[in-house]
């Protein structure tokens, strides 16, 4: 991993050819995805040097320091894989999950590996978990970087920073 | 329930060799009175004194339910100290962490030392002095081994070394898998909250007969070789350290397959440097720790250490408690921290692709615990075949209640004292 995995990263400029109307379709479908556990979609969302990364209040550098997941591409497999045995008992039975997502920002561009710029966006959520252990109310800010790959959007990057990042918080068995 | 909860030999009733009631997790009474009589009065682990490694640095911990504050003073001693203000009760601290030789009571200025010495206080002449008989609160015993820093409010008592006793070897253990001898514990602590009595936790971390079962979905994915370990067929055992303390020891599997770094799911060839540095340090011992590995051992009551991680289980209430988790780190072993560091990170905490399970686990046997019938929790597995080993502990299967057994010997030990 390098440093631009951090969100100190320098930002360049909005890259071109990236929609408003196209990359806010794109993350309601993610959601929608998570919401909905569908494991399969999701996964094929992500790039091949994908980062999914909640971090804690404590992590400066998540490679020294604990975060709450910090999954590369082939962690996010073994998750969802776990997920799919129907035996990841944090989520099995699922929770209900409702989110909703807002305040999406264009915030600039980030240097990616194909040697073009992904598209930096910021926006807040608010996520709504029902389950046995009673109902819980997830909030925070999300940071995505998205890229066009085979002509489609692909997610290379997402990382989630709870509002209750300093504090105990309850099982995420879920995709957050 | 038909125990009357006033009368004398309470516990030796609710805690029998082969069983323990129901009320033990769920009646707020004793909840109550284990918060004096165990967390307010045994040595609990508070956090490791790495977390403060420079002159003048705190961290706030928890203790039972009491906010604490962990200090090294600037002279390196290390306190704890009660954060809350001895004039009107207010919390003269309310960062996380940080450095400072002194904490102010935003209330009314109030100022402290960070061995909890009161400095001073405005407008003195109100109080015709500049120097009252106050201080914060201080947890009367504070002492640590190898690092790990222990409070216990009992102004007297058994000393640390004597509460460990057997676990102190596994601590030792711990270290030794360091080049330099040395843990710490800096890697900031991951913070689980759990819908669940801090007991069924302590009962689970040395439970051998769950992992196939709780953790099945993450070993088949992952073709881990864990799973095997606390199988019917594993030459490990499970063992009672006295005083509450209980082990999972695995080194008779790892002696099987005598190769280094098995026990972290490796080989030696991934982290050369490490094996190289461990060899250099210790001689011919170093084949030994790099094949046996690092302990799987419960300290009553609240200090998990599972090989590459360590947990700190704290109370809330009769029904809810922390377990905070971070993972090992090893003086002069960089190159195998980080990989401990990225093992823990996909392992334990809130999303952890083992913890999360044992937590819903914890969660559901809390719930079920409230039913009416039956009212007992059966602890009796491997009574039929414990036995003694040659330094005198008594040892079950790898799948055995051997550990719960322990803990519930010590609990009640000390819950039957006045």
């Amino acid at each position: 991993m390098t440093s631009t995995a951090e969100s100190g990263a320098a930002l360049g400029p909005v890259p071109d050819g990236f929609d408003r109307a196209e990359v806010e379709q794109f993350l309601y479908r993610e959601a929608r995805y998570a919401d909905e556990a569908d494991y399969d979609a999701w996964e094929a969302l992500w790039t091949d040097d994908a980062l999914y990364w909640v971090p804690v209040s404590s992590t400066d550098d998540p490679l020294r320091q604990m975060s709450v997941i910090y999954d590369n591409r082939s962690r996010i497999s073994t998750r969802l894989n776990q997920l799919r045995t129907g035996k990841r008992y944090a989520q099995a039975p699922k929770s209900n999950l409702r989110r909703l997502v807002s305040n999406i920002e264009f915030l600039g561009g980030t240097a990616n590996s194909d040697g073009g710029a992904d598209l930096e966006v910021g926006a807040n959520f608010l996520l709504l978990e029902s389950r046995a252990r009673g109902t819980h109310l997830w909030g925070g800010r999300v940071t995505y970087r998205l890229r066009h790959k085979d002509g489609a959007l692909r997610l290379a990057y997402k990382k989630v920073v709870l509002v209750d990042d300093d504090r105990p918080i309850p099982t995420m068995g879920f995709l957050i | 329930m038909s125990v009357d909860a006033e009368t004398p030999g309470r516990y030796g009733r609710l805690i029998q060799p082969d069983r323990v009631h129901g009320s033990l997790y769920t009646d707020p009474s004793i909840f109550a009175e284990e918060l004096h009589k165990i967390w307010y009065r045994s040595w609990v682990f508070v956090g490791h004194e790495s977390e403060v490694a420079q002159p003048n640095d705190y961290v706030r911990k928890r203790l039972g339910l009491q906010d604490v504050i962990l200090t090294r003073d600037r002279d390196g001693a290390v306190h704890l100290i009660l954060n809350r203000c001895a004039h009107r009760g207010n919390q003269v601290c309310d960062d996380v962490r940080g450095n400072s030789s002194t904490f102010r009571c935003p209330y009314h200025g109030w100022t402290y030392r960070n061995n909890g010495e009161l400095v001073g206080f405005p407008f003195f002449k109100g109080y015709g002095t500049r120097k009252l008989d106050l201080s914060l609160g201080r947890v009367p015993r504070v002492d640590s081994y190898r690092g790990f820093v222990f409070g216990s409010f009992a102004p007297d008592g058994p000393g640390l070394i004597e509460h460990l006793g057997a676990a102190a070897g596994e601590i030792d253990r711990l270290a030794r898998l360091s080049p330099e001898g040395r843990v710490q514990l800096n890697a900031g602590w991951l913070q689980h909250q759990t819908r669940a009595n801090w007991k069924l936790l302590a009962e689970n971390e040395t439970d051998g007969y769950h992992p196939q079962f709780v953790h099945g979905s993450i070993f088949g994915v992952t073709g881990s070789p864990i799973g095997a370990l606390y199988s019917d067929a594993s030459t490990a055992v499970t063992r009672n350290l006295g005083n509450g303390h209980s082990e999972n020891d695995l080194r008779p599997e790892f002696r099987k397959f005598g190769e280094p770094m098995r026990w972290f799911g490796t080989t030696e060839s991934r982290v050369p440097e490490y094996v190289a540095a461990m060899r250099a340090a210790y001689g011919t011992e170093a084949e030994c720790i790099l094949i046996e590995g690092g302990p799987h051992v419960m300290v009553f009551p609240n200090l998990f250490i599972a090989e590459i991680q360590v947990f700190n289980i704290q109370p809330v209430s009769v029904g809810e408690c922390i377990q905070y988790a971070t993972a090992v780190q090893l003086g002069g072993a960089a190159e195998l921290n980080r990989r401990m560091v990225s093992q823990c990170v996909g392992s334990v905490g809130p999303a952890g692709m083992l913890l999360a399970d044992d937590t819903e686990m914890y969660e559901r046997n809390q719930f079920g615990i409230e039913s009416l019938a039956p009212e007992w929790l059966d602890i009796r597995r491997g009574l039929n075949r414990e036995r003694v080993d040659a330094d005198g502990f008594t040892v079950g299967a790898a799948t055995d209640e051997t550990g719960m057994r322990a803990f519930w010997s010590q609990y009640k030990t000390l819950m039957e004292q006045p």
